[in-house]
C-alpha cells in the first residue's frame, strides 16, 4: 500500500524527446547512430538548399544569359560557372540548386496527399471490413501489380496532358507518385488497425458503449500510425527516383518551368560519350544523395523500431551507472507487495 | 552434500540485462544447489529473476545478458563453455520444459521427427533406432497407441498431451537436470495434476532433477522437496518443502504464503435484492460460433439457464474451453446469441441492434482479463476513467471529469497522481485497479469481471480480490465474476455455477458447490486443485488418484 501514500510525482522527459525521429536519436548508439546522422545531416543540407536556392544559386534555373551576353553551351567548369554549363546553355549549378527545391516540394505534395488518403482509406477498409474492404484491397492491389513508373507516366499524361508548368509538373509528379504510394499506406494503417482492432482496449471502448467513430478515430487511429515514419522516409526517396525518372524519359518539368534532376540527366545524354563530364555528374551526384540521406534514415528507424536489430549501451561504465543499474526499474512493482 | 553430488550447482551468479533504461540486474549473486532425484521449486513474483535464474543453467539467454559467476552442471562451467560444447550439453545433460506446449512444439513436423530431431544432434541413430526410441518416449510420458501417434502433428493432439511429448522431448537423451518453467500454467487444474503427476515419477524413475519455475504455491505443495524463494534477484530463503510451509522465516515469504488463496468455504448471505429483481436471466441459452465453410458450427454454450439478482455476485468456473468466457461476452453485447433466450437490465439480447443497447451500457462494467491490453496506450489512466462518462454524456471532457475520476481512483487506492500515468508506467495490479476504477465509473447494476486476477501474481491477486470485495458491499452492483480458480471464486461469489462442455455442471451456493459437491466433474475439479500445503496435498492426492480408480 506504499505505492498510493508514496508520492508517485517523477519528471516525464520533455516533449522533443518523445518526436519520432529524435526519439530513435537519443536511443541509437554505434554504427546505426552513425548511420541515422548521416542521413539526417544530408537530408539537411538537401532540405536547407532547396529553402534557400534563391540566395544559394548564382543564376536562376532559366537563366541562359548574364551581363556578358549569352552563357554558352557546354562550357567546362570556370570562375562564371562554377560547374559549366548545359547543352542548353544551363548554369549547371543553379540547375542543380534549383532542382532540390522542386525535389523538396514533390515529396511534400506527394507525401501529404498519398499519407491522408491511405491513412483513411487504410483506417475505413480495417474498422469497417466487409465489402469495402475488399473492393479497396483489389484495387490496392491491381495497383502493386503494375510498374510503378509506368503508372506514374499514364498519370502524369493524364494530368497535365503532357504539359509542364512548374506547379502543374509538380503536381502532375506527386499525383502520380501518390497513385503508387497510396496501396503501401492503405496496406500498413490497415494491418495495424487489424491488430488493434482485436485488442482488448478498443473492446472496453465498446463495452463502455462508445460510437464507432469515437472508438475509430480516439482509440483506433493513434495506435496505428507508429510505423509511418518509416515509411515515409523510404517513400520521400522512392518519390524523387519516381521524379527524376519521369524528368529522364521527358515528362517532367521543361527547364524553362523550373529546374528537374532528371531532365538534365535526360539532355546530357549526348554529352557522356564526347567526354562533357560535369553536365551529367553534378545532377546525378545530387540524386544519389538525396536518395542516400532519406534511405539512410529510413533504414536506421526501420532498424531502431526493431527490438532484435536495435543495438543497445554496453552495461555501466561509471561508478554513479553503477549504482543506478543497482536499482531496480521495477521498484514501483512494490507497491502492491505492501 | 558433496560437490560430486549436485547436479547444479549455481554460484555467485549475477546477470544483468542492456535495455533502453540502462542496465537492469536481474540476478544478483545467487547461490544455488540442486541434488539429483530432487526437484527444486524457484517461487517468486514476476520479475524477480526466476525464469533468468533457470535458464541460466542451459545459457538459453537473450544476446542484451550479461553473465557472470559459475552455473555448474556435472562438472562444467556453462558460463565459459564454448558454443560446440554448450550444444553438446544442451539435451543430454540438462533439458528445458517451457510454459506454453503449444508453441514450444512445430506445428509444420510430426511429433515424432521432433523427438528424433534431438537424438539426431547428438549422435548417430538409424532411422528406425530413432523411431524405436520416440515411440519408447511416448509411452513412458503416457500417450496412448504411441505407435500410432508418433506420426501425428502437434494440432492433434491436446493442451495436456502437448506438454507430455515436450517431457518426452526434454527425457528422450537422458538429461540428468530437467527446467520446468511453469509448466502448467497454460493448462486446466484436472491436466496439471496429470503433468505434475509425470514429473513426479520423471523424478522418481529416471533420477532426474528438475527446477521448477513456478508462481503456484499449490505446484509447490505437490510436487517440491525443496524450495527457493527468489526476491528481486536474490534468494531470500531456501527450505524444504513441509519446513517453508510450516515455518517460514523471511518476512517476504510469509507474506507470499499468506496471499494464497484458499478454499475456506466461506458461508456469504445472499442480498434480499437479488430474488425480488435480476439483472440477468439466461433461459435455454445457446450460443454457436460459425463454422469454417461447410463446416457445421461450433456451439460454444448450450442449453444454459442462468440467473443474477440484483446485489448478487455470482462465480461462473470451468476449465479453458467451458464457455464461460463467451457467456460473459454475450451479456456485454460481443458475442451474438444464436438460442434461447438472454434478458440483459431488462433487454432481450437476442437479436439485438447494439443502438438498442447502448442506452443501457451506462448500467454495465467490464473488466478484462489482461490488465496489460484493456487501457489505451496512449490515453493517460484519467482519460481512461473518463472514458464511459465522456461517452453517456456524464462530461463533456476528461478535464471536467477529471473530480470524479479522482474520486474512483481514491476508491480503488490510487491516489489522484496516478491519474495522470499512462498505463505502462503502472503495474499489473494497479492496472487492474484501474481497471475496476473504470468498470464502475457509471456506478453500473451488473459488473462483469472475465479472469480479473488470473494474470496477476499471487499477492497482488490477493489486494484486488479484497478491493473488490471492498467496493461490491460498497456500491451493492451484482457481478458475474468468471474464473478458473475455485480459490478465488471462494473469496468472491455468493453463488456458484460450474460450467463443463458448455453445459452447467453443478451450481448453488459457494459452501455448498465448493464443501459438498454433488456432480463427478466439480468433485474431480476440486480434488485435482493442488493446496499450498505439503502435508494436506499428499493426502489430496491419494483421495484424487482413488477417484481416478473409480471412474476408471
Amino acid at each position: 500500500m506504499t505505492a498510493a501514500i508514496s508520492s508517485p510525482e517523477r519528471v516525464r522527459p520533455p516533449w522533443w524527446h518523445r518526436l519520432p525521429v529524435l526519439q530513435q536519436l537519443r536511443q541509437s548508439v554505434g554504427l546505426q547512430r552513425g548511420m541515422l546522422v548521416a542521413g539526417l545531416v544530408i537530408t539537411a543540407v538537401f532540405v536547407i538548399v532547396a529553402i534557400f536556392a534563391p540566395l544559394i544559386a548564382p543564376y536562376g534555373y532559366n537563366q541562359l544569359r548574364g551581363p556578358d551576353g549569352l552563357f554558352g553551351a557546354q562550357q567546362p567548369p570556370s570562375a562564371d560557372h562554377l560547374l559549366g554549363t548545359t547543352v542548353g546553355g544551363y548554369d549547371v549549378l543553379s540547375r542543380v540548386v534549383w532542382g532540390a527545391q522542386t525535389a523538396l516540394l514533390v515529396i511534400i505534395v506527394a507525401i501529404l496527399l498519398s499519407v491522408f488518403l491511405g491513412i483513411a482509406l487504410g483506417l475505413l477498409a480495417g474498422y469497417i471490413g466487409g465489402w469495402f474492404d475488399r473492393i479497396t484491397i483489389v484495387i490496392a492491389d491491381a495497383i502493386y501489380a503494375f510498374p510503378s513508373l509506368l503508372l506514374a507516366i499514364v498519370a502524369a499524361i493524364v494530368i497535365s496532358g503532357g504539359q509542364s508548368s512548374l506547379w502543374g509538373g509538380i503536381l502532375a509528379a506527386a499525383i502520380s507518385i501518390t497513385v503508387v504510394f497510396i496501396p503501401q499506406y492503405l496496406r500498413v494503417v490497415r494491418a495495424e488497425v487489424l491488430r488493434v482492432k482485436s485488442e482488448a482496449f478498443v473492446e472496453s471502448a465498446k463495452v463502455v458503449g462508445a460510437s464507432n467513430g469515437r472508438i475509430m478515430f480516439r482509440h483506433v487511429l493513434r495506435n496505428s500510425t507508429r510505423t509511418l515514419p518509416l515509411i515515409i522516409t523510404l517513400n520521400s526517396s522512392e518519390a524523387i527516383l519516381t521524379l527524376a525518372g519521369l524528368g529522364f524519359l521527358g515528362f517532367g518539368i521543361e527547364p524553362s518551368a523550373a529546374a528537374e534532376w532528371g531532365y538534365d540527366l535526360n539532355k546530357s545524354l549526348s554529352d557522356v560519350t564526347s567526354g562533357i563530364w560535369w553536365t551529367s555528374i553534378f545532377p546525378g551526384v545530387a540524386i544519389v544523395l538525396v536518395v542516400l540521406g532519406i534511405t539512410l534514415i529510413g533504414e536506421s528507424l526501420n532498424d531502431l523500431a526493431d527490438p532484435r536489430l536495435r543495438a543497445r549501451r554496453k552495461p555501466a561504465q561509471t561508478p554513479a551507472q553503477a549504482v543506478a543499474a543497482e536499482q531496480p526499474v521495477a521498484r514501483e512493482e512494490m507497491g502492491d507487495v505492501y | 552434500m558433496g560437490a560430486s553430488e549436485t547436479a547444479v550447482d549455481i554460484r555467485e551468479l549475477r546477470i544483468s540485462f542492456d535495455t533502453d533504461g540502462g542496465t537492469v540486474q536481474a540476478v544478483r549473486g545467487v547461490d544455488l544447489q540442486v541434488a539429483p532425484g530432487e526437484v527444486l521449486a524457484v517461487v517468486g513474483e514476476s520479475g524477480s529473476g526466476k525464469t533468468v535464474t533457470a535458464r541460466s543453467i542451459l545459457r538459453l539467454l537473450p544476446e542484451t545478458a550479461s553473465v557472470s559467476g559459475a552455473v555448474l552442471v556435472g562438472a562444467e562451467d556453462v558460463v565459459t563453455l564454448d558454443a560446440g560444447r554448450l550444444r553438446q550439453l544442451r539435451g543430454t545433460k540438462a533439458a528445458m520444459i517451457f510454459q506454453e506446449p503449444s508453441t514450444a512444439l512445430n506445428p509444420v513436423y510430426t511429433v515424432g521427427w521432433q523427438i528424433a530431431e534431438g537424438l539426431r544432434a547428438h549422435g548417430s541413430y538409424s532411422k528406425k533406432q530413432a523411431r524405436a526410441h520416440a515411440i519408447d518416449m511416448l509411452r513412458k510420458v503416457g500417450i496412448p497407441e504411441p505407435e500410432r501417434r508418433i506420426d501425428d502433428y502437434p494440432h492433434q493432439f491436446s493442451g495436456g498431451q502437448k506438454q507430455r511429448i515436450v517431457i518426452a522431448m526434454a527425457l528422450a537423451l537422458d538429461a540428468s537436470v530437467l527446467i520446468a518453467d511453469e509448466p502448467t500454467t497454460a493448462l486446466d487444474v484436472t491436466v496439471q495434476a496429470e503433468i505434475l503427476e509425470l514429473l513426479r515419477r520423471c523424478r522418481d524413475e529416471f533420477g532426474t532433477a528438475i527446477v521448477l519455475i513456478t508462481h503456484n504455491m499449490g505446484v509447490v505443495a505437490d510436487l517440491a522437496d525443496r524450495v527457493a524463494v527468489m526476491y528481486r534477484g536474490e534468494i531470500v530463503e531456501t527450505a524444504p518443502v513441509r519446513e517453508l510451509f510450516a515455518a517460514p522465516r523471511h518476512e517476504y515469504t510469509k507474506r507470499l504464503l499468506a496471499a494464497v488463496p484458499r478454499v475456506e468455504l466461506t458461508e456469504r448471505a445472499v442480498p434480499a435484492s437479488a430474488a425480488a429483481e435480476a439483472v440477468v436471466e439466461a433461459q435455454g441459452l445457446e450460443i454457436e460460433y460459425p463454422g469454417r465453410f461447410g463446416r457445421k458450427p461450433f456451439r460454444a454454450v448450450h442449453d444454459v439457464d442462468l440467473r443474477i439478482g440484483a446485489g448478487e455476485v455470482v462465480g461462473l468456473v470451468g476449465e479453458s474451453g467451458s464457455g464461460k468466457t463467451t457467456i460473459g461476452r454475450a451479456i456485454a453485447g460481443l458475442a451474438p446469441v444464436t438460442g434461447g433466450s438472454l434478458r440483459v437490465l431488462g433487454t432481450e439480447m437476442r437479436g439485438v441492434k447494439e443502438r438498442q443497447f447502448r442506452p443501457r451500457r451506462r448500467e454495465l462494467g467490464f473488466v478484462f482479463q489482461d490488465p496489460a491490453t484493456s487501457f489505451n496506450p496512449l490515453l493517460t489512466i484519467a482519460e481512461c476513467v473518463a472514458e464511459p462518462l465522456i461517452v453517456h454524456g456524464a462530461a463533456s471532457s476528461a478535464a471536467e471529469a477529471r473530480g470524479r475520476v479522482d474520486e474512483l481512483l481514491d476508491a480503488v487506492q490510487l491516489g489522484g497522481a496516478y491519474g495522470d500515468r499512462y498505463p505502462h508506467e503502472l503495474s499489473g495490479g494497479q492496472r487492474q485497479r484501474a481497471s475496476l476504477a473504470r468498470a464502475l465509473a457509471l456506478d453500473p447494476k451488473l459488473l462483469i469481471a472475465d479472469e480479473p486476477t488470473s494474470a496477476l501474481d499471487v499477492s497482488v491477486q490477493a489486494r484486488v480480490l479484497e478491493l473488490f470485495e471492498e467496493l461490491q458491499e460498497r456500491f451493492g452492483f451484482a457481478s458475474l465474476f468468471i474464473t478458473h480458480d475455485l480459490a478465488v471464486v471462494d473469496r468472491v461469489a455468493h453463488r456458484v455455477v460450474v460450467l463443463h462442455r458448455g453445459e452447467i455442471a453443478e451450481e448453488g451456493s459457494t459452501a455448498q458447490v465448493l464443501g459438498t459437491p454433488h456432480d463427478p466433474y466439480t468433485r474431480r475439479l476440486l480434488a485435482s486443485l493442488p493446496v499450498p500445503d505439503p502435508v494436506e496435498q499428499a493426502r489430496r492426492r491419494a483421495e484424487l488418484a482413488a477417484l481416478h480408480g473409480d471412474a476408471g
